[in-house]
């Protein structure tokens, strides 16, 4: 018979003891593993162009423009319909994306490099709040910040990235959960400290000044610049804990906009899904919850590993989003800590006398406690070349968690 | 007539989250249409002039600039929503000085981790799962609930007892641990008592009564109403009765219950006879036949117990124990008792009243016909034999007048290797024999030497009925039997109960009544209470009330009630 505690306790300790370093950046074909001309990444579990939802349909459209594969979006949408391209779960290739999470092969991705592990992941540049691709939008302008990036801050982050060494993403986060953020949807101290650490390095690497302040505006006024570095820093934690035998540990947390999916990691590489949940959130100004699609994005990684909306205690400013007091924040990550197995060694919270993050969702205790996931999320319009309409917290749906329950009592004879 | 008013504040920072809250404020009072609050950012106002929300104030403002624009139904509506800006931007939900209610036990005890008790007042059907994680988490249970089956209350406390654990419980009403009472519990003064109960109402009547008689106890233990039934064997009495037995502060033990199963009730009093200190005894429908066996009082009520156990505690009786028996005179294989009678009625009391302390007494003349002693010329087993019934009288004297058959059994008797005592009565008076003593004596004296010869100890009790008056002589008869090497007394009662305690005595020789399991830590009920409640929220305010440090926990049924989904669990749980 498996032994759950200690399966649960390793994988704890693969998630903590995880280092990851922003390395330097490359393009998606060249480096994203299984990566090839027609594949296009998305967030979350796989879907169907058929069932998937209007933001990631945007953003895919968007992708072809981009790629120059289509002129128009009429054009791109007849080819992804037509069964040309492969639709891939960012997930399966080591990737992570934020909201559509689209990924092209000719988009720059961050390497993020475990030390500890030698595990690599990926993840696209961060273009800021707004009409964005990533939210679904596919205008001129947003292919035009696009191929800026791609043509000056890429190159540029790149050189620096490589000129410093490597950025340790751990040990900036341990910083920013005490400044503030909780790691997912406040990143104002981890974006401010990633561009100080690079802002040297890029003042040296530039082509020419006008670039160097160009990059370094971007990246600093851009309070989600990190996001990205972020995400796949967290998923070469959790990766480092996959496919342990007897562990109830969730390894991933992903949404595409239409499923809300977990896999977990006694259980191999199966998803469990359910109907994406709609975020309880604050609307930008003109747009309610009608025009709010359901909730997207692989950036939950950031609560599988420990932070985000588990270590809200140490980012009460967020709390407003849910018209809510700090103590709010404090307990919602007092209820995290009864459905996860750890305390993080090194993200703590002042607050809570420096106690550790609540670490390695258990599936037994969120079936147990009725208490699902919390996650701070950004909210998309639900249709096609809108962009963000506002944020706020969404709770995971109970049937993932009650289905991978019931296959884990299956696969172990409970 | 739509208008459209703006404020601009330069040099104030609020977090953009909390500008939206107070933009979906402003858009919810009365008269307003749409609201917008952002920073005067190029793009931001570009947003605005996109939903028709456009001032010259708000063209011109800077990026620094915070920009709150309502479009309201007139210019009162605008203006007074403007007004509350400031107030909106203040207001607090509620304070911080909330109390987190955790979802667990084991959360609980992270935040209370002096907690040694656990109280479960949950539904019926959930409670076991409760108390089984409370026993997990190394806590004592005070079990509440009601509706808990009889298996799960065997399993809950066997579990407790290999722990040292005490579940107090199911449908226990009231305990009370170190002067905070647990439940409906009543303000009694701590004191040298402790009391276990499997009756409610029983512990707060016999524990408010101490209190009226001025004295107090250490703790009264409930084990609910079942404890001492067939099936659940007095699991939790026993382990409350062995917490006294060591607890130092404990002068005195009280049992108090409803009507017990006589079969469980029997082995209870055996294991309180081993106490060492005075134990009152109170079973609801148990007859009471004496007052007071050994370290036993026996109380007719619940209210004589009360005061039974405040006089010995305010005066210590010295209390007799096995030791000046001197059991291990007797060989093994000796336990039988033998009586020898000339007395009819002497013979009828004795059998009574040794049915105390062994299971059968057979008697040639007995109280139940069942107990009828096949052949009155041969003894078995435990056995009375009355020698002045007419099989031993034709054609021959009483035995009150002639001695001789009565000598002559005596010696049969105490060659009898399995025999530990012999009694005689020995009846003085007019009519009776000039000088008994004179020929049983020196009968006795010889009995007692042969044993002694064959490796055993005779034990020969008499009882002497007359007075200092009769011709015979009261005290040369004792003397003279006293001489021989018998215990005697001129009580009837006082020489069988004597013979009783030898007889029970060796028969519990062999078989250790002791706890089995791990003794409960002295210490989890010595030290302050304190306390996670599990249900009823009011139990927690009581023991908050009581100065308990209580943890209440915000319960769910396990998976939310899906029984499959709690059965997998449980079942992961076993196997951890």
């Amino acid at each position: 018979m498996v032994d759950i505690e200690k399966a649960n306790q390793y994988v704890c300790e693969q998630f903590m003891e995880a280092r990851p370093v922003v390395v330097s950046m490359g393009k998606a074909i060249e480096v994203v593993p299984g990566m090839h001309e027609n594949m296009l990444l998305h967030a979350g579990p796989p879907v169907t162009w058929e069932r998937m939802a209007g933001p990631m349909r945007g953003a895919m459209i968007g992708a072809l423009l981009f790629e120059r594969k289509a002129k128009t979006p009429e054009e791109a949408e007849a080819m992804l319909k037509s069964g040309k391209f492969e639709f891939a779960p960012c997930h399966d290739h080591m990737c992570t994306g934020p909201m559509a999470g689209v990924i092209s092969p000719s988009m720059l991705c961050y390497i993020v490099e475990n030390k500890t592990h030698n595990i690599k992941c990926y993840s696209n540049l961060n273009e800021g709040r707004g009409k964005v691709l990533r939210m679904g939008a596919y205008s001129q302008d947003v292919l035009d910040k696009l191929y800026w990036m791609e043509s000056v801050l890429g190159p540029t982050v790149k050189a620096a990235l490589e000129a410093s060494g490597g950025i340790d993403i751990r040990a900036i986060l341990s910083k920013a959960l005490h400044m503030g953020d909780d790691g997912h949807n406040r990143l104002d101290a981890a974006s401010i400290l990633y561009t100080t650490q690079l802002a040297p390095y890029i003042a040296k690497v530039a082509k020419d000044t006008q670039t160097a302040f160009d990059v370094i505006k971007f990246l600093g006024e851009n309070a989600l610049s990190i996001l990205n570095p972020v995400m796949a820093a967290c998923k070469t934690m959790t990766a480092a804990g996959e496919n342990v035998e007897g562990s109830t540990i969730v390894t991933i947390m992903a949404r595409n906009g239409t499923d809300f999916g977990i896999r977990v990691s006694g259980l191999g590489d199966r998803w469990f899904t359910a109907p994406a949940p709609h975020v309880k959130a604050l609307y930008f100004p003109g747009f309610t919850e009608k025009d709010a699609n359901p909730d997207i994005g692989d950036s939950t990684i950031t609560e599988t590993a420990g932070i985000g909306g588990f270590a809200m205690a140490t980012a009460p400013a967020i709390v407003t989003f849910i018209s809510g007091t700090p103590q709010d924040a404090i307990k919602t990550t007092l209820d995290m800590y009864e459905i996860t197995y750890a305390e993080h060694k090194y993200f703590t919270i002042p607050f809570l006398d420096f106690r550790g993050t609540p670490t390695g969702i258990d599936i037994r205790k969120v079936i147990e406690k009725q208490l699902p996931p919390r996650v701070n999320t950004g909210v998309a319009h639900k249709d096609p070349g809108v962009g963000q309409v506002g944020a706020g917290v969404v709770s995971a749906p109970m049937k993932v968690f009650e289905d991978a329950l019931v296959a884990f009592a299956e696969k172990y004879g409970f | 007539m739509t208008v459209i008013q703006t404020q601009i504040r330069s040099g104030v920072y609020y977090d953009s989250a909390k500008l939206m809250q107070l933009q979906r404020q402003l858009s919810d009072l009365p008269g307003i249409q749409d609201a917008g609050v952002v920073m005067g950012t190029e793009s931001n106002k570009e947003l605005l002039s996109h939903i028709g929300l456009v001032s010259p104030e708000m063209q011109s403002a800077k990026p620094d600039d915070l920009v709150i624009i309502v479009k309201a139904d007139d210019e009162k509506a605008a203006e007074t929503a403007l007004s509350r800006v400031d107030e909106l931007l203040a207001a607090r939900k509620s304070t911080l000085d909330q109390e987190y209610l955790p979802h667990s036990i084991e959360a609980a005890a992270q935040m209370l981790p002096g907690a040694s008790w656990v109280l479960v007042s949950v539904a019926g059907r959930y409670a076991a799962g409760v108390a089984r994680d409370a026993l997990r988490l190394g806590k004592h249970v005070f079990l509440f609930s009601d509706n808990v089956s009889v298996e799960d209350e065997i399993d809950l406390k066997q579990k407790a007892r290999e722990l040292g654990l005490l579940v107090m419980g199911p449908d226990c009403g009231t305990a009370m641990i170190g002067g905070a009472g647990l439940g409906f519990a009543n303000k009694i003064r701590r004191g040298p008592i402790g009391v276990v109960a499997a009756a409610g109402t029983g512990l707060q009547q016999v524990t408010s009564r101490i209190h009226q008689l001025g004295s107090g106890i250490t703790h009264g233990i409930g084990t609910g109403g079942r404890d001492l039934s067939e099936k659940v064997g007095a699991i939790t009495f026993l382990m409350g009765l062995d917490v006294f037995v060591r607890d130092p502060d404990t002068k005195v033990i009280v049992l108090v219950s409803k009507p017990p199963a006589p079969k469980v009730a029997e082995e209870v009093i055996k294991v309180a006879r081993k106490a060492g200190k005075p134990v009152v005894i109170s079973f609801v429908g148990r007859a009471v036949t004496t007052r007071q066996d050994g370290n036993l009082y026996f109380a007719t009520g619940m209210d004589d117990a009360a005061s039974l156990a405040v006089e010995l505690a305010n005066h210590p009786p010295k209390l007799e124990t096995d030791n000046e028996l001197n059991l291990n005179r007797f060989a093994a294989g000796q336990k039988f008792f033998r009586g020898l009678f000339s007395g009819g009625t002497l013979a009828y009391e004795a059998q009574h009243i040794l049915a105390d302390y062994v299971p059968k007494v057979w008697a040639n003349a007995p109280i139940n016909k069942e107990n009828k002693l096949p052949n009155s010329m041969v003894s078995q087993e435990h056995c009375i034999v009355d020698l002045g019934e007419d099989e031993f009288t034709v054609g021959r004297l009483h035995p009150m007048m002639d001695n001789e058959l009565r000598i002559r059994r005596l010696m049969e008797e105490a060659n009898d290797p399995t025999v530990a005592v012999i009694m005689l009565d020995v009846v003085i008076g007019y009519g009776s024999h000039p000088d008994p003593a004179s020929e049983l004596a020196p009968a006795i004296a010889e009995a007692i030497a042969n044993a002694r010869k064959a490796g055993r100890h005779l034990e020969v009790v008499c009882v002497v009925t007359g007075t200092d008056e009769d011709p015979q002589n009261f005290d040369s008869q004792i003397r003279q039997l006293k001489q021989a090497g018998a215990f005697v007394d001129a009580s009837n009662e006082v020489v069988v109960r004597r013979a009783g305690r030898i007889l029970r005595a060796l028969a519990e020789s062999g078989s250790e009544t002791g706890i089995t399991g791990t003794p409960v830590n002295l210490d989890t009920l010595k030290k302050p209470l304190e306390a996670i409640n599990v249900g009823l929220e009011s139990f927690a305010e009581n023991l908050k009330a009581q100065g308990v440090p209580t943890v209440h926990v915000d319960w769910k049924p396990v998976a939310g009630g899906n029984e499959k989904l709690a059965s997998i669990l449980e079942r992961m749980k076993k196997q951890s």
